[in-house]
């Protein structure tokens, strides 16, 4: 699809095609991203599908997805552009042999506006977002692992979504992307780069809504099995766990409970498999004393 | 394309009371009152938003407004209750201005309503959790159980009606097997319906005396983690684990920014190869984060055991952010705890141990400071050096009995650097049997019953020591 969506109701219905149910809030805010043009800020524990919200976006609006994954010493060199001094070098050198016979002053000219054009310009995520031709969605991933410098970097590109290169001047986006910024919330992000965004708030799904994506994902999975395997994951979120589990890690047990063929989920088929949605050592102990033992009383319940 | 452009200079919102944008201002205004920072543009952004979002959907309409101004998990729990508290008394106070009054549901409505079973129906319905129904319930139960114009304080007409109900929180095994109330009510579900009661009764008695009463501001606890500190220990351990990532790069900015970094020779050569031994690019050496040794000593007596709990547990949860940490509880005597800590994952498990084992209590169970400064420092004295922190948890009460600063002080000029956190609000400092003025001399004092409090303190301890 290549126009712009029109209700809120189209991006949900939309984001359900490709494989992403939203919540309620998420298609709004999906849609108030389309239509104002606002970069969207979007927070939230590991694993409720942040970045898997960009990727749906993307495929939704038939757009391409630019992906900046952020981390700690990340700089502009790595996230907007980089001259390829290896190419200016040789170009240089070329430059210097070729220009024997002409006058030396002449060649360096040459040489001095040539090798700051763009052919010496190496594209970055967020240059290459800006100056697609199609528009994109661009995607900075954990932008909470940079330092507050690059956040500052940011802001002029997220307001008016042009970055200045002194050695060219000013580049325009000739295309106006849909941005998304995912963060962890490990650090606060400055004010001002929260005044330029909208924010979502993303949440473990409740049960009826993560039953609804398990069944989306595994539509082979039996309905009364995929409903016990949501509540159990319910169960363990509950817990006071270092890792508690993701929407992703219960669509891989799922996967996993069907590839063994289980009917039902009893105590030992959890102990058996629970590492596939708990990784943590002492996770394992709680879990498995807490709902394992649930598991195992309930038959005679 | 370039980016749509904004009429900057449109017509002026109407600010009259009750007209739509006039509303919207006065509920930012609000908002700001509360301590949220809502920016002229976050506003620009709401308005431009809503133009596009149907407003006649209450749910879009909010979660439109908390996309464009509440943008902190912090700021959206504020936010909604503001929006609750804001809109609510909009409506009435439009339906005053306009004479509507809703249609009388205590008129008895076709005889007599049975009580019991209402009762019943009411705590099934709580029990199912079935939000939709609750504010109906909500009528019903005043119209039944609430009689005459109530005490006219909202608080205890609620308590009067919910112990009418006879919904309680612990199970009541004398009622009958098959009654919804038998094993206990769900909590949350308790306290929304009882939100639900109180809004109910606000707008019989706005109805009635045709006036808004004064509005309420958000009390602190209103605003805090919901449930209390000790309550929720697993919400204990995310706020914790939050802090604890943050953590992770705080004490790197304040680093980089106070000190240079080293240049790494060798990294910087090898990166010079790729350009023919020229060093374009320059390597640092990381930065290592401070990681203090740390000496918790922590008032266990009963004045402040939820908070020590609290504390001790968020400290042990932060055991590999610092290099060494140890624990002492004290009450008249002092005695280390660090090995329980690390034992037990469960925190109510271990803050059993600790009252079972450590063995702090003579005789009256009350805290005596004097005599724990000077077992600790008879304890602790060698391993006391300049890059350690003591840090100390307690009211300072030392129920009449000498506070012997000059013991502190010593411990103070031994260690590096000395906190000391007061459970109690500022205001009770230096009140009653209170001597924290005494100590604070030679520490930095901080209050901290709450989250961002703790949160403030554990940025000051890892920051780089100061002059």
């Amino acid at each position: 699809m290549a126009e712009e969506p029109t209700s809120v109701q189209e991006v949900a219905a939309g984001l359900g095609s490709v494989g992403y149910l939203p919540g309620e809030s998420t298609a709004l805010v999906a849609f108030l991203a389309a239509k104002l043009g606002k970069p969207v800020l979007v927070e939230g524990p590991a694993g409720v599908g942040k970045t898997e919200l960009a990727k749906a976006l993307s495929r939704f609006l038939g757009r391409r997805l630019v992906r900046l994954q952020c981390y700690e010493g990340l700089d502009e060199a790595k996230a907007l552009y980089e001259w390829n001094y290896r190419k200016q070098l040789l170009r240089i050198q070329a430059g210097a042999s070729d220009g024997e016979s002409s006058p030396r002053t002449n060649g360096w000219e040459a040489v001095q506006d040539d090798i700051f054009g763009e052919e010496f310009l190496l594209e970055r995520p967020l240059m290459t977002a800006i100056a697609s031709a199609e528009p994109v969605v661009l995607l900075i991933d954990e932008i909470d692992k940079t330092d507050q410098e690059f956040e500052a970097m940011l802001l002029e590109l997220l307001s008016d979504f042009q970055i200045s290169v002194p050695e060219l001047g000013r580049i325009e986006a000739r295309t106006h992307p849909v941005v998304l910024l995912t963060s962890n919330n490990t650090r606060e992000l400055t004010e001002a780069l929260k005044r330029r965004c909208l924010y979502l708030w993303l949440d473990y799904p409740d049960l009826e809504h993560e039953l609804e994506i398990v069944r989306l994902h595994l539509p082979d999975l039996q309905e009364s099995l995929a409903r016990k395997l949501v509540e159990i994951v319910h169960q363990v979120r509950e817990l006071d766990l270092k890792k508690p589990p993701s929407i992703a890690e219960s669509i891989d047990w799922a996967r996993a409970l069907l590839l063994l063929g289980a009917e039902d989920i009893d105590a030992t088929l959890f102990r058996e498999t629970m590492s596939v949605i708990v990784k943590h050592r002492t996770d394992l102990d709680v879990v498995a004393e807490r709902v394992g033992v649930k598991l195992e009383q309930a038959p005679a319940a | 394309m370039p980016p749509p452009q904004k009429p900057i200079y449109g017509t002026l919102p109407d600010k009259a009371p009750g007209s739509f944008d006039g509303e919207l201002l006065a509920f930012t205004e609000d908002l700001r009152s509360e301590g949220v920072a809502v920016g002229t543009s976050e506003i620009l952004d709401a308005f431009e938003a809503l133009r596009h979002v149907g407003w006649f959907d209450s749910q879009d309409f909010r979660e439109t407004l908390a996309a464009t101004i509440a943008k902190s998990p912090d700021d959206r729990r504020v936010f909604d209750l503001v929006f609750e508290r804001f809109f609510f008394r909009a409506a009435e106070a439009q339906a005053v201005r306009l004479e509507v009054s809703e249609p009388q549901a205590r008129a008895g409505e076709g005889g007599e309503v049975d009580l019991d079973e209402l009762r019943r129906q009411i705590a099934q319905a709580l029990q199912d959790g079935a939000e939709s129904e609750l504010r109906d319930l909500a009528r019903l139960a005043i119209a039944a159980f609430g009689k005459g114009d109530g005490s006219g304080v909202l608080g205890v007409d609620v308590q009067r009606i919910r112990r009418a109900l006879g919904l309680r929180t612990e199970p009541q095994p004398e009622l009958p097997p098959g009654d919804p109330r038998r094993n206990g009510m769900p909590r949350e579900q308790l306290r929304q319906f009882e939100q639900q009661l109180r809004r109910e009764l606000e707008r019989a008695l706005i109805e009635r005396t045709a006036a808004l009463p004064p509005k309420r501001p958000l009390s602190e606890l209103d605003r805090a983690l919901s449930g209390g500190p000790v309550q929720d220990l697993a919400a204990v351990h995310r706020v914790v684990a939050q802090l604890k990532r943050r953590l992770a790069t705080q004490g790197h900015e304040v680093r980089g920014r106070k000190r240079h970094a080293h240049v790494d020779m060798r990294a910087t050569m090898r990166a010079s190869l790729q350009t023919g031994g020229v060093p374009v690019e320059l390597k640092y050496r990381p930065k290592r984060p401070r990681r203090p040794e740390i000496f918790v000593l922590c008032d266990v007596s009963t004045s402040v055991t939820s908070a020590s709990t609290f504390f001790l547990s968020v400290l042990h949860a932060l055991h590999d952010t610092f290099r060494k940490l140890r624990s002492f509880v004290f009450i008249e005597r002092i005695s280390e705890v660090t090995g329980v800590f690390e034992r037990e994952r469960d925190f109510r498990a271990a803050a059993a141990a600790v009252s079972r084992d450590a063995g702090v209590a003579d005789v009256s169970g009350y805290t005596d400071y004097g005599r724990v400064w000077t077992e600790f420092l008879e304890m602790i004295e060698d391993e006391l050096h300049p890059r350690s922190t003591v840090i100390v948890l307690g009211d300072a009460r030392t129920n009449g009995r000498p506070p012997r600063e000059e013991v502190f002080a010593a411990i103070a000029a031994k260690a590096g650097r000395t906190f000391w956190l007061n459970p109690e609000p500022r205001l009770y400092w230096n009140y009653g049997d209170s001597v924290i003025a005494a100590y604070a001399q030679y520490c930095q004092a901080f209050e901290c019953w709450r989250t961002d409090q703790l949160e403030e303190f554990v940025k000051a301890l890892t920051k780089p020591a100061a002059v």
